[in-house]
């Protein structure tokens, strides 16, 4: 049962759910800052979820997006086509929109596993290649299914998704992911990131543990995709393409390649740095009359990773984590 | 925290920004990404509008500024935009985005926020069915079929057509299907009706069967790389004849791959920089003059110049900043832009002519105005 305590976490997730909550009540943070906060958290799981199969398993996957878009095409029809409900249906209407996400999440996990067994005999670069393909192959095949619009995309889909759902989401894909790392079965897939021969030859069943580590991956990937879907209120092929999985690789660099922590902080930082530099840029050109317009945003956004990059190499935590989600006495566990 | 961090910012900006005398109206467009040309051109327009309303005194007496933002042309970040220009930025209306896509994101926030809103050129019908705050200041897809059916059978006096067009998307394809309805109900025989694969770069199967056919007239739905390609084939196979196509011939790409195999050709399109009604005519002037450019300005930017003035027009009319009132006024306009007489049927979308651009000495040239 010492996996599942987690009382830190618990106290400082229930805290910054209480402090969110109680700032939007006030109406301190208004509803584009709430919008902000949630598509981070959406951000957290995408980001905690590809550092599994990134930066804990050592593989490198450049088609997470791919899983978010079952996720959210699933889970999408499931609500939008199948079942019609909207959030005024009340609790039927929720049950509906939280099995959704649920089967989009399986449906996400079993998409990995299809791709894990053929594919993660692959190794390094090659693996890159593949993933990076069946990014595309998803979005191919979603622009070719008029059931689910094709290329005008999944309309219509409710709003479900709200502060509530999105935490809870991100605060078990924390849960969860830590304490997968945390067990022996964990310790498998960081000794595949370490030495994959040598783990081989230690008895670990590296194949195995590396579909084990898409599937998770995939599932929460499927998840996030879905609750993205019912932020959004439409799912298009486009917003799962390759430069998606981008944005969340590089969320997972920022962070720190192995550290669940960073990847929640870079999650944040790239979220709100990303809207702040609007604000940033919109005061600068009025206090200065320059030409300078929305477009400077991105160029900047781009200049301050490569900076990140270049002096924090790293990334912003490295391999450590914040203390609250080790599980025991950091000091005696050692380095990971 | 990062967050609490750029919260605390961001609360600051609100409060020093609040309190100035302004109508604000948020503009927002693609400037960067796949569709930035889109975005730059549309948000041009919305510029030059807002300033010759600020020259002649702005609205409802107060100066209307302009709050733009860029949605990259992805449905996420058009979800944020809507959201920041409504919640943080409080403006009175929207006008915007380019692509349906992200309109589609953006209107449900609009019409639950009661702010209204003007898309310049999203075509997707659904667009503004979303509700009754949502309007576009473009025709849709189904009318330009019908609008070249009735060129060709009119004015060109064909009486036999084919039709070939992109079975991958649903631009083109509904292009045709109407063409094809309106060209029928014409008088007309459609005698081809080819659709080709999408990424496609050989149509002389298709073209093969149609010139067999022997039709009066082409209508070919695809977009320009696509359109020049069909047309240079077509003229290989023996094709003489006159194309007719939708604004997704525009571009002036078109003439550099087609060359001389798209003269003869003839697309409808929102409207014609070389049209000598006086609308037009003062419009590319001011846009040149503005932007310092020699470039005629493309129908983005003649879009998004119409809508902003759709919706200033409104804001006028309905005597005061509210969303009700704005809404009210907006689905009774009646108004002179740039691209034509614009009102606004039951479903908001806009009832007004189109322009048919004829290909003649690599130029594109106007040839006439059609109405519905």
């Amino acid at each position: 049962m010492k996996h599942f305590r987690t009382p830190k976490l618990s106290l400082y997730a229930l805290a910054f759910y209480a402090l969110i909550m109680a700032l939007s009540l006030t109406g301190l943070i208004n509803g584009y800052i709430q919008h902000i906060i949630n598509q981070s958290l959406i951000y957290v799981i995408l980001a905690v979820s590809l550092n599994l199969i990134n930066g804990i398993t050592g593989q490198f996957s450049l088609g997470h997006m791919g899983f978010a878009a079952v996720g959210a095409y699933v889970s999408g029809a499931i609500t939008t086509l199948v079942f019609k409900v909207s959030p005024e249906a009340g609790f039927a209407g929720y049950a509906v929109f939280v099995g959704g996400i649920v089967a989009g999440g399986l449906a996400a996990a079993l998409v990995g596993v299809l791709i894990g067994f053929p594919s993660l005999r692959l190794k390094g670069d090659y693996l890159a290649i593949v993933t990076l393909g069946f990014g595309e192959i998803i979005k191919t095949v979603l622009n070719n299914i008029p059931a689910v619009g094709g290329p005008r995309g999944l309309l219509g889909i409710p709003k479900f998704s709200n502060f509530s759902f999105i935490f809870a989401a991100a605060f078990l894909t924390l849960v969860v992911i830590r304490n997968l790392v945390e067990s022996s079965h964990g310790r498998a897939l960081v000794s595949i990131r370490e030495n994959e021969l040598a783990a081989e030859l230690a008895g670990v069943d590296t194949t195995r543990y590396k579909v084990l580590a898409f599937a998770v991956g995939a599932f929460f990937a499927g998840i996030a995709g879905g609750l993205f879907g019912h932020l959004l209120q439409i799912a298009h092929p486009t917003q799962y393409g390759f430069m998606g999985s981008v944005l969340v690789l590089i969320m997972v660099y920022t962070g720190g390649v192995g550290s669940l922590t960073g990847s929640v902080i870079a999650a944040f930082a790239l979220t709100f740095m990303s809207e702040g530099l609007r604000i940033v840029i919109d005061s600068l050109a009025e206090a200065t009359s320059l030409p300078i317009g929305g477009e400077w945003r991105m160029v900047i956004y781009a200049l301050l990773l490569v900076f990140i990059m270049l002096f924090r190499t790293e990334g912003l935590m490295g391999t450590k984590e914040a203390r609250f989600l080790v599980i025991g006495d950091p000091a005696k566990e050692g380095t990971r | 925290m990062r967050p609490y961090a750029f919260v605390a910012a961001l609360l600051v900006f609100v409060a020093l920004s609040a309190g100035a005398q302004e109508i604000k109206i948020g503009g927002i467009g693609p400037v960067t990404g796949e569709a930035a040309t889109f975005g730059v051109s549309t948000k041009n327009g919305m510029t030059l509008a807002v300033e010759e309303w600020n020259a002649k005194g702005g609205v409802l007496g107060k100066k209307i500024k302009l709050v733009f933002a860029d949605d990259k042309g992805d449905p996420a970040e058009g979800a944020t935009v809507y959201t920041k220009l409504i919640q943080q930025d409080k403006v009175v209306a929207l006008v915007g985005t380019v692509m349906s896509k992200v309109t589609l994101a953006g209107a449900p926030i609009a019409q639950a926020a009661k702010v209204p809103m003007i898309s310049p050129t999203s075509t997707n019908e659904k667009v503004t069915q979303v509700g009754d705050y949502i309007f576009r200041a473009c025709f849709i897809d189904p009318f330009q079929g019908t609008v070249g059916a009735k060129f060709a059978y009119n004015d060109l006096k064909a009486r036999t057509a084919a039709c070939i067009f992109d079975v991958g998307n649903d631009y083109t394809k509904g292009l045709s299907e109407n063409f094809q309805k309106a060209f029928l109900a014409l008088g007309g025989k459609v005698v081809a009706y080819e659709a080709h694969p999408t990424g496609t770069t050989d149509f002389k199967a298709q073209l093969t069967k149609i010139i067999q056919a022997k039709p009066d007239v082409i209508y070919c739905s695809d977009y320009y790389n696509d359109d020049a390609l069909i047309a240079t084939q077509a003229r290989e196979l023996g094709y003489t004849g006159p194309f007719v196509g939708g604004d997704g011939w525009d571009s002036a790409d078109l003439v550099k791959i087609g060359g001389a195999a798209v003269e003869n050709c003839f697309f409808t399109n929102h409207y014609a920089p070389d049209a000598t009604t006086p609308a037009v005519l003062t419009f590319v002037k001011n846009y040149k003059a503005r932007f310092k450019t020699s470039d005629a300005p493309d129908a983005l930017a003649a879009l998004g110049y119409d809508a902003m003035y759709i919706m200033l027009d409104a804001i006028k009319r309905a005597g005061k900043a509210d969303g009700v009132k704005i809404k009210e006024a907006l689905a009774k306009t009646d108004l002179a832009v740039v691209s034509g007489q614009v009102k606004f049927d039951a479903n908001r979308n806009p009832i007004k002519a189109a322009a048919i651009i004829e290909i003649k000495g690599g130029k594109q040239v106007y040839r006439t105005t059609v109405n519905p």
